[in-house]
């Protein structure tokens, strides 16, 4: 077939091109066949074509050498041919020959120069794709008697105008460098004048150029460390990761650790919000203020966890890891989260980064423990990943659960995987000592499994395991030895002849006979279990000398001619330390110290365990060992270096004002629930007002930190940008209210103010500042008691006077600083500017049922029934009884949960003490405890509240309550009408919110009323008295509206009972279809039944 | 940081090499053959090899390996999304990555690859670009070409190259004017032997076709936006409108797109749309078991479940499956050992049932564990988490575009453990 194709071949090149088109086609054919023989006469073939003077035929030529290129056959001896087509016309031609060009330069030095000035003249061509490329390929041409000519081009063409050309140039700067490392000093200058392009373009090549060729020089970057970070979010996205590894090897040198307070923000990340007057003493001990520019590239690297690039992901991930403060770290979690639906590539490097995370900050990744379940279509190395962060993440709480989970992989037919679990069962076992016996007792049934690697691995694990505790456990080691015959796998059998010597004495009839099977089988052992043959009988010599003695010296006798010179050694030396003789020294008085010396338990730790020495997203991390070209992450300066580097006098416009792109946003606020964020708006909200509450003389030091700024940058642009900065935190809290915008809109509405921010004077941007905090300070006084009247109440009364007392002076400097926090370049709001359709603001409405919204305000419950349920029976309680009832207040502990009361009662005869709930909750919801009582007298009752976040789920909550002598489990079950709050609505807006709410949000039934519940109020106080529901003015008689929302997530849930003497349809919509169903049953009942 | 680019076929044979810094000689494959071969299936080869010198990071698609050679330190995720980002410009470009085309087409792949990359970092990686400066191949353009001798190779460096959106190009001109957009949620899920939930959550993206002349600024709302718990956008997204007003608001790049991916909360109850009753049973003796699976309509919303396919992955003592199935058809594979059950459309008065016994090999133990059910299906017009779409505007332009939403539910990685 390859000699038809060549003479097939030949003939066209002898031909006339018309058929060139049925050649074409002949194409991979003769690619991919016609290689084996007659290389050499079909390279003569192709030369013939090269030269013949037609493109069609050259180009047809060129295609076939590509062909073999990629095939990866040697077409070096065509260089010549080849070479003479690199000034062609045509231009995939010439792409063509650039691409053998590169390949083969190297072998071929002097020919290549013929090249060389076509590329010189290209250099010059008005097209810059075509200079660009001329620059790629002569750059890419590794012969070193051209350095200086590539030297002289990169300097040109980083002059450029085309930002393309200037990116090529950045891309020649590294190529240069492998090729001749002495041009070092002349590249780095050609880097640093790239380095200040302000081409997005550009960015990420010279950074990439940076690492490569000098990364030590930080200081190349001071100066445009604004701005890379300004410019990241519009850069290519494989640039955004190069710029962001960099940022966090300079941000770890320039600034100092956020993390001194780690404890305080550890320990009480969820009571922070509660206990902040705890937290603001500790911040005034320690004042601890990030660097603005630091928390510049949190904010501007935030969006950015948004991105469809797996690699950006991970790069953001990473920056926050090693830079972020402690408590801002959770953003991480869900953006990695994401990716393990991604490739099977990607899924296991972002495996590898979570177990590394978790190990040291498990809470992190808990809430999402599921998604690392294990699917049976998984590859082995994703499982075993997989179970490693189960392992890790595992504690008291959902250590049923994980292990659980873990009885269906035992049982997987992927026999690595098994034998894995059982080794994370066993440091489960070791990590959380309540379900030691639990975990021992499992894999002792694991004994009996009929798969080999199962039963030796258990058989490892259980040794393991029993060495922390061995004294409660002869049973096992009984029933060891009872399976003993039957295991083959030689370290499971070295293993229990090990726990059989180290723990003789709580066995001492069963060893003896162990060993004396072994002695009818020892010389077909493997070695490692002959080798701890040799130890039980030493040990049981030392130990029960009169039963064994004979036994043990026939198997030294074995040993010492066993074939295994280590076996030989271990009997020579144990002979010599257990059986006195006259040569024996003082050694074998202590044989039995010797040998029976306690041994220490094993440490059964994760694999992942030393990772985190490596930076995070690093293929040295993947590896765990230091690839080449590793740049390390230095701690955390003592004392941060001189910020003022940073400041940049050139004038510089750093936004492109160009179509607008994904900006550099506010931050993700909205990253968890949006509950925790308007709360944590709030208290930013609250600081900003105690401050300006406070004097006059907290704005004036923070005018004076802006005009300090202002001085040192004269440049324009980017003090618009703090101010702007600083204006879109203080009307944050406006914005809630008010959609935002359009940004083309924004500016020219607001003209006069970025007029007077543009002037650089420090005066005008106080004067603006100042004038602009005082117009705000209305709204946001507002704003501070709709907050009051709304959920948050008691937090506030109780968090805020202190704030106001103690914070002021630590917070005034903060809040500049604070400011910086949210910064979008052009959100200022102007009320009218609206040119979002009326469905999308009402969607913005809808978005937030926060207290400082108007249209849906939370109301105080319209009813609060008396009934209480019984938690705890006496005759079950010993003595102690509970009952629990829902006050149907907005939860004082946090706002997900709902609020009990609780009433214990003591009727036994004597006090009963420390009545507590014990810390292991079984199930998944988060409990807030009351203190524990110390005390409580006989007969005697108190009462307490708790908090329970069910989730928006009538699971039940089970808990322990525990006494000081015993445990009681109990359980919570919600009604569903429970976990609702009452909000107020507009019947207007409570039409529309229905309207949105429609298809499958939406149930409804039709009952008939008995007569008496016909009555407005009766049914108005049936609804409430079954779910906790605010009512609604109506505008129509025989319609009854009633409004909630769900209280974990805020859901809205809408009821409506229109009564059609005699029938009545009542409707329910909600996101939560499941609660309006149930709902809606209960509901039903209500309304049917005709008792009062 | 990329050194070289090795293509590998699923029977090891390196069908295709490029270098773009000095060659590498191809043996230092040898290093990732020898992982192959220890990993037996081909899903189990570890990402990322050492070799004395080198580093392999390879990725495993459509049977083929795409191989890369890293010299340094270098993010792993880099390469790897760079590897599949090739990977579907080759889809893209030829309809299907696999051996044949890529050989079929290697010099587009070769001058792909070349502008790909340059020096080993990422060039012109947008599909868009690419386009303009290598044309995809089509067999009138290829006819054209020989005869008149021009090219498929762009002369001027794409507009969309140098403009703050690089995904679109300038001048694009449709005589209809259309906007499309798919939104498909997958639905995770494990369910236990007894039906119970082990765990679910619905994973989604808007897929969409936007075909529109000039530059059209788009913005798409939903009815309920705070469904979404997490979401990732493709670049033309402004991060900072939906942070803000939970609205999409872009410039689309011309033709087909991912525009978004999300996540539904996990807080949400996920509705299941089907139910499986199963009984697999090994005997003790006689080598054989019996297989009994029925599958029934759960959660559906009143819609039909479409395309329900039933697959397991049988032990390897099973060697071959004499069952009856009412409705659609069964095979097994006694090779790959996988069993699928294509039922095809669920009738709710009818449920499909598959029944029968299994033979396993004489002699071998009966397996310890039951395999697993892989459930695949496809609900059309139904987004199962609820998500709707309000409305998409549109500014810029003056036409009227025709827009349309269609909403599909399918299974993703939906397991049910027997």
């Amino acid at each position: 077939m390859s000699n038809n194709n060549v003479s097939y071949n030949e003939q066209v090149s002898l031909e006339s091109g018309v058929d060139a088109a049925q050649e074409n086609s002949s194409i991979p054919a003769s690619v991919s066949g016609g290689l084996f023989s007659a290389d050499y006469k079909k390279n003569e073939d192709l030369k013939e074509m090269l030269e013949s003077n037609k493109d069609s035929q050259k180009l047809e030529a060129m295609k076939r050498i590509v062909g073999l290129i990629a095939k990866g056959k040697n077409a070096s001896e065509l260089f010549p041919a080849v070479v003479k087509n690199v000034a062609s016309k045509n231009i995939e031609l010439k792409k063509l020959v650039y691409v053998y060009l590169v390949r083969y330069a190297e072998e071929q030095q002097d020919l290549a120069l013929l090249s060389i000035s076509t590329f010189q003249r290209a250099l010059k061509d008005p097209n810059q794709l075509i200079r660009a490329s001329a620059l790629r390929v002569l750059s890419s041409i590794r012969v070193p008697i051209i350095v200086p000519i590539m030297m002289l081009s990169i300097k040109e063409a980083s002059t450029d105008l085309s930002p393309y050309v200037r990116k090529t140039a950045a891309h020649a700067i590294q190529k240069l460098y492998s090729l001749d490392p002495d041009q070092k000093e002349h590249l780095i200058e050609v880097i640093e004048k790239l380095l200040k392009d302000k081409s997005t373009l550009v960015a990420g090549s010279v950074v990439m150029a940076f690492e490569e060729v000098c990364p030590e020089r930080i200081d190349l970057i001071h100066k445009n460390y604004r701005k890379l970070c300004n410019l990241l979010v519009d850069v290519e996205e494989w640039g955004q990761v190069v710029i962001i590894h960099m940022l966090t090897r300079y941000a770890r040198t320039q600034f100092v650790s956020p993390w001194r307070e780690d404890a305080v923000f550890d320990e009480n990340s969820e009571k922070a919000f509660y206990d902040s007057e705890e937290e603001r003493k500790v911040e005034q001990v320690k004042p601890y203020i990030m660097d603005p520019d630091h928390r510049l590239l949190l904010r501007n690297t935030k969006p950015l966890f948004q991105s469809r690039n797996t690699a950006v992901v991970m790069a953001v991930s990473q920056l926050y890891w090693h830079l972020a403060p402690k408590h801002e770290l959770n953003i991480i979690t869900k953006s990695l989260v994401r990716l393990l639906r991604s490739h099977r590539e990607v899924q296991f490097i972002v495996l590898q980064n979570i177990a590394t995370m978790s190990i040291q900050r498990k809470g992190m990744f808990e809430p999402f423990m599921k998604s690392f379940y294990v699917r049976s279509t998984d590859a082995t190395h994703i499982k075993i990943l997989k179970l490693e962060i189960l392992t890790n993440l595992a504690n008291e709480a959902n250590i049923s659960t994980i292990l659980r989970e873990f009885q269906t992989y035992v049982k997987s037919q992927d026999k690595a995987f098994a034998a894995a679990t059982i080794q994370a069962i066993g440091r489960c076992a070791t990590d959380i000592s309540e379900v030691t016996d639990t975990c021992l007792n499992g894999l002792v049934l694991l004994l009996s499994n009929r798969d080999e690697t199962v039963v030796a691995e258990s058989v490892v694990v259980i040794k393991k395991l029993l060495q922390t505790q061995p004294s409660q456990h002869s049973d096992i080691i009984k029933h060891m030895a009872k399976l003993f015959d039957n295991i083959t796998v030689s370290m499971a059998r070295a293993s229990i002849l090990w726990l059989m010597g180290e723990y003789c004495e709580h066995v001492p009839k069963i060893a003896p006979d162990v060993l004396r099977k072994m002695a009818k089988t020892f010389t077909s052992e493997e070695d490692i279990v002959k080798l701890q043959t040799v130890n039980l009988a030493a040990k049981l010599y030392l130990t029960n000398s009169k039963q064994t003695k004979l036994l043990t010296q026939y198997i030294l006798n074995l040993g010492k001619y066993d074939q295994n010179y280590d076996i030989r050694d271990r009997t020579r030396f144990i002979r010599q330390l257990i059986v006195p003789n006259e040569k024996s020294g003082a050694l074998s008085k202590y044989a039995r110290r010797i040998l029976m010396a306690p041994k220490p338990a094993p440490v059964l730790q994760s694999a992942f365990k030393d990772r985190d020495r490596f930076q995070l997203g690093t293929l040295s991390h993947t590896l765990n060992s230091q690839a080449i070209g590793y740049l390390e992450l230095s701690d955390w300066p003592a004392v941060a270096p001189d910020q003022s580097v940073r400041i940049v006098e050139v004038v510089e416009p750093v936004k492109e004002t160009g179509a607008p792109v994904h900006g550099k946003s506010k931050p993700g606020k909205s990253s968890e629930k949006f509950y925790s964020d308007s709360e944590e708006e709030e208290e930013e909200e609250e600081e900003g007002s105690s401050s300006e509450d406070s004097s006059s003389s907290s704005e004036e030091s923070e005018s004076e930190s802006e005009s300090e700024e202002n001085s040192d940058d004269s440049n324009k642009s980017s003090s618009s940008q703090s101010d702007s900065e600083k204006k879109k935190k203080t009307l944050k809290n406006k914005k809630l209210q008010q959609q935002k915008p359009d940004g083309k809109d924004r500016k020219q509405k607001n003209g006069n103010a970025v007029k007077g921010e543009s002037r650089s004077e420090s005066e005008s941007a106080s004067e603006s500042s100042s004038s602009e905090s005082s117009s705000e300070s209305g709204s946001e006084l507002d704003s501070d008691s709709d907050s009051d009247s709304g959920t948050d109440q008691k937090k506030n009364t109780r968090s805020k006077p202190v704030q106001s007392t103690l914070v002021t002076k630590v917070e005034k400097k903060e809040v500049s600083l604070l400011d910086l926090d949210d910064f979008s370049p052009a959100a200022v709001p102007s009320p009218k500017s609206s040119i979002l359709s009326p469905s999308l603001l009402s969607d913005l409405q809808g978005l937030s049922i926060s207290p400082t919204q108007s249209a849906l305000q939370a109301s105080s419950p319209v009813f609060v029934p008396e009934t209480s349920h019984e938690l705890l029976h006496r005759m079950t309680g010993k003595g102690l009884s509970a009952q629990y009832r829902f006050t149907r207040q907005p939860c004082i502990y946090g706002n997900s949960m709902v609020s009990l009361q609780l009433t214990l009662s003591n009727s036994s005869d004597q006090a009963l003490e420390n009545i507590h709930i014990s810390e292991k909750s079984s199930t998944g919801q988060n409990i807030h405890r009351f203190n524990a009582i110390e005390r409580l007298e006989p007969q005697a009752s108190v009462t307490v509240s708790m908090g329970v976040d069910f989730n928006d789920s009538t699971q039940a909550a089970n808990f322990q309550l525990c006494t000081k002598e015993d445990e009681f489990s109990v359980s919570i079950q919600p009604a569903v009408g429970e976990l609702l709050l009452p909000i107020t609505v507009s019947e207007a807006d409570f039409s529309k919110e229905q309207g949105k709410l429609l298809g499958m949000n939406e149930s409804s039934a039709t009952i008939t009323m008995t007569p008496e519940n016909v009555s407005s109020q009766s049914v108005n106080r049936k609804v409430v008295s079954v779910a906790n529901l605010g009512v609604i003015p109506s505008s129509q008689e025989n319609i009854h509206r009633f409004a909630g929302k769900t209280v974990s997530s805020g859901c809205l849930v809408l009821v409506s009972v229109a009564l059609k003497d005699p029938d009545a349809v009542i409707t329910i919509n909600t996101e939560r279809t499941v609660m309006g169903s149930m709902l809606l049953r209960q509901l039903k009942t209500a309304l049917t039944n005709s008792d009062p | 940081m990329i050194h070289s680019l090795f293509l590998i076929n699923n029977a090891g044979d390196l069908f295709l090499e490029k270098h773009w810094k000095s060659v590498i000689s191809r043996s230092v494959c040898d290093y990732f053959f020898e992982a192959r071969e220890k990993a037996v299936e081909p899903d189990n080869v570890p990402p990322v090899i050492r070799t004395p010198h080198h580093y392999l990071i390879n990725i495993y698609r459509e049977k083929i390996f795409f191989v890369s050679v890293i010299q340094t330190e270098v993010p792993p995720l880099f390469v790897i999304e760079f590897l599949h980002r090739v990977a579907e410009t080759f889809q893209d470009y030829f309809g299907e990555c696999s051996e044949t085309t890529i050989k079929d087409n290697v010099v587009i792949v070769y001058e792909l690859l070349e502008e790909m990359l340059d020096n080993g970092f990422p060039l012109a990686t947008e599909s868009n670009i690419l386009k303009e400066l290598i044309r995809p191949p089509t067999i009138l353009r290829s006819m054209v070409n020989t005869i008149t001798g021009s090219s498929n190779v762009g002369e001027t460096l794409p507009t969309g190259q140098l403009s703050t959106i690089p995904w679109r190009r300038a001048g694009v001109k449709y005589t209809n004017n259309e906007a499309y957009f798919d939104v498909v949620e997958e639905i995770d899920a494990i369910l236990d032997k007894s039906g119970t939930t082990v765990f679910a959550e619905i994973q989604g993206v808007i897929e969409a076709c936007v075909k529109l002349s000039g530059m059209p600024d788009l913005s798409l709302s939903f009815m309920n936006p705070r469904l979404l718990d997490d979401v990732s956008f493709h670049p033309c997204v402004r991060y900072k409108r939906w942070e803000s007003e939970r609205v999409i608001s872009f410039i689309p790049p011309d033709g087909n797109f991912q525009l978004m991916s999300y996540h539904i909360s996990a807080q949400n109850l996920v509705a299941i749309p089907v139910y499986v009753k199963q009984n697999i049973s090994f005997f003790e003796t006689g080598s054989s078991g019996r297989m009994d699976i029925t599958v029934g309509p759960k959660q559906t919303m009143g819609k039909t479940v479409e395309c329900l396919v039933v697959t397991v992955h049988m032990p390897k003592v099973v060697l071959s499956a004499n069952l009856n199935a009412t409705q659609g058809t069964y095979n097994y594979d006694p090779v790959t050992k996988i069993l699928v059950w294509d039922i095809g459309k669920l009738n709710p008065q009818k449920l499909p049932n598959l029944k029968g016994s299994l033979s396993l090999q004489s002699g071998a133990p009966k397996p310890e564990e039951n395999p697993s059910l892989n459930i695949d299906l496809k609900i059309q017009q139904l987004a199962i988490s609820g998500l709707k779409v309000n409305r998409l505007d549109m500014y810029g332009e003056k036409y009227k575009p025709f827009k349309g939403v269609k909403y599909v539910t399918k299974a993703g990685k939906f397991q049910v453990r027997t």
